[in-house]
Order: structure tokens, then C-alpha cells, then sequence
């Protein structure tokens, strides 16, 4: 009975200090904060807090807005800068909206700077230059944001969420779009982007930079320039995610750039220009991932050895791999290839007879792009089977030993027109 | 008038037997590959090639084979006060028609029931068109061809030519000038042969992802557009409304 007293009195309280709030709309913002002892919450009213530079947090607060906070920053400068004093701080539901522009300083909604456990929660950014940028922040939690951009040019706008040489930070269930990296990562290890829903950014959806020991697990990542950019990068973990719809001459699901020791499994690539790019890539491996309907589905440059690519299904792509010469110690097995025609007279599930999944009509798309407008063509369709009758410029190491006769995942959808 | 002969062709081709196989051979063919391949979307690339490879083939050499066979029917009427524009014209319709019948029963069925989807529509669209290109090149060949024998080896010589020879020559044209954007004037060659045009057609539809990715991305800017649709179709047409133009002229002047 006390406890619910006790409560009821909180909450009078809470009414209270919304009211006060509320009737103190012409107080700076930076005064209320001045004002909260640390460790205390602040809550803010629903109205517009309108600043002209920067809102300093210098010791630890909990900021809760109410339904319609709105800190509006006329485009001038960065809206809240989190510094080390204020490690262990909490923003909550507030609409960062406005940030300043700038192509030589990184103005951003909310700025962490040196501070560690500070837990970013259900806000909204509309129009920030930077959504959330961290900067030497460690242990922090950005959860539920949503983050959505003016798609400017490229050169002149900046990352929805952006971590610069942090440490164990979870980025989960944020909806990032309309930025040039959705997130971006550089110099940033031990980080979990998880369940995150990356659409429509300039350039690419997420972007690890020498960002180690990193994990992104369950994300989707639609429309944007590339999906996923790892580049520089080693121990990456990448797990259940969705890549799709990634298109133009340059556009990749999934975009891989001198990564080593790396596992992509689970993953489904699905109408992009090209599923998977992979440059320079060094003991990874990749498994159980579904690539259907892309343009080309894997491309692998022969730079990278001592790579895996085991058990996954290649459906409807308009070519499956592609490589620009010999692959060095690969280990291809267990794929399953709609093109394939072998039988399976072991019953052991796995063709009898090795696939090779690069075609000549491939190769010779590689060379002269023009000749795409045969796709399709008799004319095509009786070269490759020539060329896989008696192989002899396609490479001879691009070759699955056992592929398998059925696809692992259930086949399900249509063409890439009608997915919603 | 002209009703009555189509009329009268049509029931003349339909009581034959070759139509009846033609359509159940599609049929066998249609359900067989989505059947077979488990997979819709993979069902409706090795219809496209059926389509693309077998449609020109039956359209060229049945329309040939029939038009020397009612050779003397076709004799007998223009001695009656008939135009010969209007005896030509009604042969060819019937000829289309049932062929286009045969064709729109024959893959129309298996695409209804297992892919009603814009793929689908997009080869009954462009096979329906083919057939009616076909036999109106066909027409052209026979018309201008007065022995029987050297009008079937022109017949299966232009079959030849579009479905295999014109897409070497196109891969050789491309290969030889890679040097220059080359994407441009492929799309314009590819005009020059119905079988590609209605390949491209599907293609948009069909391949959405790696056209996308095309350098220059000169197929999506152009083919893609709906002018570019209307673009496919109005070549097309031309490439019926000609051959049948000139087949009519070469057929008014003809001493029978």
C-alpha cells in the first residue's frame, strides 16, 4: 500500500515537473540542465526547445521526453554534445530535429564524445547532418532510434549513426535511412548491430572501417547504394541478415574489401545488382546463405585465398559466380546450383559429378558489358553448354566437387518485381 | 468477304492435325518444364527459350508449308471477283490466327495456372507477337519463292538467321568494338531481330537485378521506361506490318 502511494506520489510529482516544463518553454534548455543535480531525471514537456548552439551535458542524466519533445537546432550547430563527464547518462524520447551542415565540421543530433555507458533510447532524429556520432565512447547502447536523413549529396551529408574509435557499443532495432552510411563504423571494435531496419542511404547501409571483432546479426538492409561495406576488417561475424535490392553499375549486397578470418552465414541475399563483392578476401568463410534473383550473385576477385563457401543455394541469379581468373586453395563444396544438371545415382544427396559455376557467356560479360543484351539467348545457352562439355577458358579451379541436389532453404517468393 | 475466307482457312487448319500437336505439344512442354524444374521462376526461363526458339520455327515453316499447299485454292479464288490484297491478307489472318490460337492455349494454360505473374504475361505478349511476325515473314518468303522446295530451305534459312546466326553477329559486332560504348548501339541492333526484341521484352521483366547493374545502366534508362516499352511493341509491329506490306505487293504483281 505505501509502495503504490509512494508511487502515485512519483507520478503527481512527474506531472508536476511537465507542467513547470511546459510553462518554462522560454527557459533555455541548457539551463534546465544546469539545474538537475547528478544522477537525477529530467523530464522535459512536450514542446519545441528551440537552441542556438550545442546542448552541454557535463555530468551524468537521465533526459526523458515526453510524447512531442522537440529540440530543434535551426541548422546551426551540433543539438546535444554527451561529454566525459556525463558517462552513464540516458536520452529518451526526443525528437532531435534541424541540425546544423557543415562539410568541414561533423555536426550531429547527439554527440558522445569520450563519455562510456551512456544509453541513447527511442529517439528521433529528422534532418541531422550526423544522427548520433560517437567519438572515443565505450559500452554504450543505441536502442529503437529512428534516424532518418535529407538525401543530399554525398560528399556534404553525413552517417545516420556513426562510431569513431569506440568500444563495445550495441547498436539494436534502429530505423536509419536517407543518410550516406546508414552506420558506420571505423576504428571500432567489439559491436553489436543487431535487428536494425537500413534503407535508402547514398552509400552504403552499414560500413566497418579496421572496425575488429565486430558481430551484425538480423538486419535488414534495403536500397541502399551497397547493403553492407566491410572493408580492412578482421573477425567479423555476420549472421541471419537480409540484403536487398541494392541496384546499379556499382551496387553490391554485400560489399567485402581486405577482411580476413571472417563467417557469413545465414544470410539472404536477394535482388541486388550483385549479391556479394569480394576483394581481397582472406580465410572467410561463407555458408548457408540463400542468394536469389541478383544480377550476379558472388563475385570473387582471385586476390583473397584460403576461403570457404560451403552448403549455400544459388536460385535464379542471372549468373552465379563470377571471378576474374584462378582462385588459390578455395574450398567450394556442398553449394546447391539451380543450373546444375548432374544426377545423383549414391543417394547421398550430393551430385555425382562436379559443377562449375562460372560460365563462359559470364566471362564474357565480365570483358564487354554490352553483351548483356544477349541474355537468354540460344545462342548463349549453346556456348556454355559447349564450354561445359569441354571447359577451357572458363577456370578450372572454380569448381564445386559436391553439389548438392536440393536447395537447404525452402524455395518460396516470385520474380523481384512483385516483392513488396 | 475477307471474313469468309479466315473463316475458311481456319477450319481448314483446324481439321489438319498439325495444329492440335503444336498446341498440345506446348501444353506438354509447359506443364513438363514447371513441373519439372520445382521452381516457378526457373519454369518460366526455359519457357522463354521454347518460346523464343520453337514459336519462329513452327510459325515460318507451317505458314510456308500451308501456303504452297492451298496454292491451288489459292488459284481458284483469284480467278473470282476477289481482290488479290484481300485473298492474301484473309490467308494470313487465318494462318495467324490458328497459330496464335494453338500458341495462346498452349502456353497460355500452364502460365495461368502456375505463374500468373508480369513474367508470364510478358512471353504470352511477346510469343503472340512472334507468331504473327513469323508468319508474315513467312508469307514474304513463300509469296516471293514460286518452288515449293527452295520456299521451305528459305523458311528454315531465315529461322536460322534469327534464332542463332543474328546473335553470333551481334556478340561478334560487340566483341569487336569493346573499345567503345558499345551499350547504345547493341540496343539498336538488337531492333533488327524480332526474336531479340521480344527477348529483351521478357528480359526487363525477367532480370531485373542484373540489368540494374549494366554499365551505364542504358537498359534500364531506355528499355525500362514505358517508352521504351512502347518502343519494343511499335519495332514489332513494324516487324509484322512490313514483311505483310511487301508480301501483298510481291503477291498483287505475281503472274499466278
Amino acid at each position: 500500500m505505501t509502495r503504490n502511494r509512494r508511487l502515485r506520489f512519483l507520478s503527481l510529482l512527474g506531472c508536476c515537473a511537465s507542467v513547470l516544463g511546459a510553462a518554462s518553454a522560454a527557459e533555455p534548455l541548457q539551463s534546465l540542465i544546469d539545474a538537475e543535480a547528478p544522477g537525477s531525471t529530467l523530464r522535459l514537456a512536450a514542446t519545441v526547445y528551440t537552441i542556438d548552439e550545442a546542448v552541454n551535458l557535463n555530468k551524468p542524466l537521465s533526459i526523458e521526453g515526453s510524447n512531442g519533445t522537440i529540440i530543434d537546432g535551426q541548422w546551426r550547430d551540433t543539438l546535444m554534445l554527451i561529454g566525459p563527464d556525463a558517462s552513464g547518462s540516458t536520452v529518451r524520447g526526443i525528437m532531435f530535429r534541424n541540425g546544423g551542415r557543415s562539410s568541414t565540421r561533423e555536426w550531429a543530433g547527439i554527440r558522445i564524445d569520450g563519455a562510456s555507458r551512456v544509453t541513447i533510447e527511442d529517439n528521433q532524429f529528422m534532418d541531422c547532418n550526423y544522427g548520433i556520432y560517437l567519438a572515443k565512447a565505450a559500452d554504450c547502447v543505441l536502442q529503437g532510434n529512428t534516424v532518418t536523413g535529407k538525401p543530399g549529396i554525398e560528399q556534404n551529408s553525413g552517417n545516420g549513426i556513426h562510431l569513431w574509435s569506440s568500444q563495445r557499443v550495441a547498436i539494436r532495432g534502429n530505423d536509419v535511412s536517407g543518410h550516406r552510411d546508414g552506420i558506420y563504423l571505423e576504428f571500432s571494435g567489439n559491436t553489436l548491430v543487431e535487428e536494425n531496419a537500413v534503407h535508402e542511404n547514398t552509400r552504403y547501409g552499414l560500413h566497418f572501417m579496421s572496425a575488429n571483432d565486430c558481430r551484425y546479426v538480423e538486419n535488414r538492409f534495403t536500397a541502399n547504394g551497397a547493403g553492407v561495406a566491410v572493408m580492412y576488417s578482421t573477425n567479423v561475424e555476420m549472421t541471419g541478415n537480409l540484403f536487398e535490392k541494392s541496384w546499379g553499375g556499382s551496387a553490391y549486397g554485400l560489399l567485402l574489401k581486405d577482411i580476413r578470418d571472417s563467417h557469413i552465414t545465414d544470410n539472404t541475399f536477394h535482388a541486388n545488382s550483385t549479391g556479394v563483392y569480394a576483394q581481397g578476401v582472406t580465410r572467410t568463410r561463407f555458408e548457408r546463405n540463400l542468394l536469389r534473383e541478383n544480377g550476379w550473385a558472388l563475385r570473387l576477385l582471385s586476390d583473397g585465398t584460403e576461403n570457404e563457401i560451403l552448403d549455400n543455394d544459388f536460385i535464379r541469379n542471372s549468373f552465379d559466380f563470377a571471378v576474374n581468373g584462378q582462385l588459390i586453395s578455395h574450398r567450394i563444396a556442398g553449394n546447391y546450383w539451380d543450373r546444375y544438371e548432374g544426377y545423383d545415382l549414391r543417394r547421398d544427396g550430393d551430385g555425382d559429378v562436379p559443377y562449375r559455376p562460372v560460365s563462359l557467356y559470364g566471362m564474357l560479360t565480365e570483358r564487354v558489358p554490352a553483351s548483356l543484351v544477349l541474355l537468354h539467348s540460344f545462342m548463349v545457352q549453346l556456348i556454355d553448354r559447349a564450354e561445359r562439355a569441354f571447359p577451357s577458358i572458363t577456370p578450372e579451379s572454380v569448381v564445386d566437387e559436391s553439389p548438392a541436389m536440393k536447395p537447404r532453404r525452402p524455395v518460396a517468393g516470385g520474380p523481384a518485381s512483385r516483392l513488396p | 468477304m475477307i471474313i469468309r475466307i479466315v473463316k475458311y482457312v481456319l477450319s481448314d487448319i483446324l481439321r489438319g492435325r498439325v495444329a492440335i500437336a503444336y498446341t498440345l505439344f506446348l501444353l506438354a512442354a509447359g506443364f513438363g518444364l514447371f513441373n519439372l524444374g520445382g521452381d516457378v521462376d526457373k519454369g518460366l526461363v526455359s519457357i522463354l527459350s521454347v518460346v523464343l526458339m520453337i514459336v519462329p520455327l513452327t510459325s515460318l515453316v507451317f505458314a510456308t508449308i500451308h501456303y504452297y499447299n492451298s496454292y491451288e485454292f489459292i488459284e481458284l479464288l483469284s480467278a473470282q471477283p476477289i481482290r488479290r490484297h484481300t485473298l492474301l491478307l484473309g490467308q494470313y489472318l487465318g494462318v495467324a490466327a490458328a497459330l496464335g490460337t494453338a500458341f495462346f492455349v498452349g502456353v497460355g494454360l500452364p502460365i495461368l495456372l502456375y505463374a500468373r505473374t508480369s513474367v508470364g504475361g510478358c512471353i504470352l505478349a511477346a510469343g503472340l507477337l512472334l507468331t504473327l511476325v513469323f508468319v508474315a515473314i513467312a508469307f514474304l518468303g513463300a509469296v516471293s519463292t514460286r518452288d515449293k522446295a527452295r520456299g521451305m530451305g528459305v523458311a528454315l534459312l531465315l529461322w536460322l538467321f534469327f534464332a542463332l546466326l543474328f546473335d553470333g553477329i551481334l556478340l561478334f559486332i560487340v566483341f569487336t568494338f569493346q573499345d567503345y560504348p558499345m551499350e547504345k548501339a547493341a540496343i539498336g541492333l538488337v531492333a533488327l531481330n524480332p526474336i531479340d526484341l521480344a527477348r529483351t521484352f521478357v528480359l526487363l521483366q525477367m532480370d531485373v537485378s542484373a540489368l540494374m547493374g549494366m554499365t551505364g545502366a542504358v537498359m534500364r534508362d531506355f528499355l525500362g521506361s514505358g517508352a521504351g516499352i512502347a518502343y519494343t511493341l511499335g519495332v514489332l509491329m513494324a516487324w509484322i506490318s512490313v514483311p505483310l506490306t511487301l508480301a501483298l505487293r510481291a503477291f498483287k504483281r505475281k503472274d499466278l
